[in-house]
């Protein structure tokens, strides 16, 4: 076989890495059935240990408060509208934190000090820098480990008599039918589309009341789904969003707070339907608006008899759950992995190290930087161009003009923060007369990864 | 004359923009004035016409009037609220 002395083209290196990637993806997907399949072994082994041991002391029975609850949560029990009943409600329930990022990070502080019996936790990631502003479980200490743990150390920390237990796994079909039969309630506080129908249709197909929350910008929504006769998720968004339209906090940003605020009213929700208490959010939709401080809640649509989920005509059954194609459906990944363009051909394509050698070396160019100016501002290589790829059209004047100054044979690089719109911008330049412009793969994130180990990143 | 008449009295509504409608028109909300006897579609379609972005959310938002979820065939009244509201998947 290949050894060493291997030199593959790009193109062979991306047919490789492609295929390995479709190999890796089976294997998780393989791992996680079968995690799934040994977890109900093991929990069939405890139920039976269990049952041949006396209850434990500890827990209280149904209305029943230990004095140490009773002093713990007395303010609850002084309020005359939840009180000791309410609180026995909690206490009796279960709720799975799907996501534990910057919804899930207040949701799960509130959860876990209300005094809910047993409290899931959900993710896959690991805690990184950039999610502290708004991921307010996490701590610096936390860095490079499970959000999971993390999370879960923080709640024990809060609230030791509450049962936490941990998810470190991908919510998926094959795993999410057995995570989320063992809980009452759900919080989705996840951030992507295809995890959103996934959690809908999952909840609809166990019956569970589904508290969902959202935030991106400025902007926050929350609303109960499936719950009372209420509708699904479907049921609101039959068709899902096309890929351009779902943003992330990684490409969009977030202003921290403003997921603060949505997770904290999912826990809110949550108590309330745990608790028995007040009007759930169901039916109605709330909309925050950070800019303005306005808060507008919207009256939506019933159930949809229509709804592929939870419809009169077919409601979703476990086995056509778990043969959906929730990425194909929304064409967009589960995992928050970024997009990776593929438009160029290989000599319209330039590594981020060849143009550091070139532009070491002298070489006549020019260097166009295609984002948004708010990211050019953050940080840009030396003698670039800010011309941002949606004003692109509207300013080639100025790359002819900035081409003009240079000599004869300049070059034209074009570079932008992970390499996709690079790519878009040296597509629609080679469209527009500029023949030889180049794109530099992978963008700043390469240069940073590969050229210069200290160049910020974002 | 009465055709006349008609054509004066147009009705004036509010459009709210949200999520990623308000990224694709660069606004929060505007005014838009229709003829007497538009829709809730009517006014989307005038709306897209401006904004030929929002075509790709069209199947994918849930549109309210005066904050009350409503089908396309409402006719909508002077000094009406209409909200365009996609789903906002970030966390
Ligand atoms: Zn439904």
């Amino acid at each position: 076989m290949d050894s060493g002395g291997e030199r593959l083209t790009a193109s062979e290196i991306h047919t490789e890495l492609a295929s390995l990637q479709t190999a890796k993806a089976a294997i998780d997907e393989r791992i996680s059935t079968l995690e799934s399949l040994l977890k109900n072994i093991t929990t069939e082994d405890e139920s039976e240990t269990a049952s041949s041991t006396p209850a434990a002391a500890e827990t209280p029975l149904t209305g029943q408060l230990t004095a140490d609850m009773i002093y713990r949560y007395s303010r609850h029990l002084l309020l005359p509208s939840f009180g000791v009943e309410a609180q026995s409600n909690l206490l009796n329930s279960s709720v799975l934190v799907i996501g534990a990022g910057g919804l899930g990070s207040p949701a799960l502080l509130y959860l876990a000090a209300c005094g809910f019996g047993r409290v899931g936790i959900v993710d896959h990631d690991v805690v990184e820098l950039n999610n502290l502003h708004r991921q307010i479980i996490h701590t610096e200490a936390y860095i490079g480990r499970s959000k999971v743990e993390s999370a879960a150390a923080t709640c024990r920390a809060i609230n030791s008599t509450v049962r936490i237990v941990e998810h470190k796994e991908a919510f998926r079909t094959s795993n999410a039918l057995d995570i989320m039969k063992k809980y009452d309630i759900v919080v989705d506080a996840t951030d992507n589309a295809p995890s959103r129908y996934m959690i809908s249709d999952c909840c609809v197909v166990l019956g569970k009341p589904l508290i969902s929350g959202a935030a991106l910008g400025l902007e926050g929504q929350l609303t109960v789904y499936n719950y009372n006769g209420g509708p699904c998720y479907r049921c609101l968004f039959p068709t899902p969003p096309p890929t351009t339209a779902c943003q992330r906090c990684a490409d969009s940003g977030v202003l921290g707070v403003v997921p603060g605020i949505i997770g904290c009213l999912q826990a809110l929700e949550a108590i309330k339907v745990a608790g028995a208490v007040g009007e759930p959010l169901s039916g109605r939709m709330l909309l925050l608006d950070a800019l303005s401080a306005r808060i507008r809640i919207v009256k939506i649509r019933g159930r949809s008899l229509q709804c592929e989920a939870c419809g009169e005509n077919a409601p979703m059954t476990e086995e056509q759950f778990r043969n959906f194609d929730y990425e194909k459906f929304t064409q967009s990944p589960l995992s928050t992995s970024p997009l990776k363009l593929d438009l160029l051909p290989e000599d319209a394509r330039i590594t981020s190290k060849e143009y550091y050698e070139k532009n070491i070396k002298g070489e006549a160019h020019v260097l166009i930087d295609v984002r948004p100016a708010h990211h050019y501002k953050i940080i840009s290589l030396p003698n670039s161009l800010n011309i941002p790829l949606s004003s692109l059209e509207q300013r080639l004047s100025e790359i002819s003009e900035a081409l003009g100054r240079k000599e004869e044979s300049a070059s034209l690089y074009v570079v932008c923060r992970r390499g996709n719109d690079s790519q878009r911008a040296v597509q629609y330049l080679r469209g527009a007369g500029f023949n030889l412009a180049k794109d530099i793969i992978g963008g700043l994130e390469s240069w940073a990864h590969d050229v210069d180990p200290k160049f910020p990143t974002y | 004359m009465d055709s006349e008449k008609e054509e004066r009295i147009s009705i004036k509504i509010k459009v709210l923009f949200f999520a990623r409608a308000r990224d694709l028109t660069g606004m929060t909300d505007m005014s838009l004035e229709v003829s007497p006897g538009t829709t809730a579609l009517g006014c989307l379609d005038k709306v897209i016409t401006k904004f030929p972005g929002l075509e790709e959310i069209r199947n994918c938002m849930v549109l309210a009037l005066n904050e009350e979820y409503t089908p396309e065939s409402t006719v909508v009244k002077d000094r009406d609220e209409l909200a365009l509201i996609p789903p906002i998947s970030g966390g």
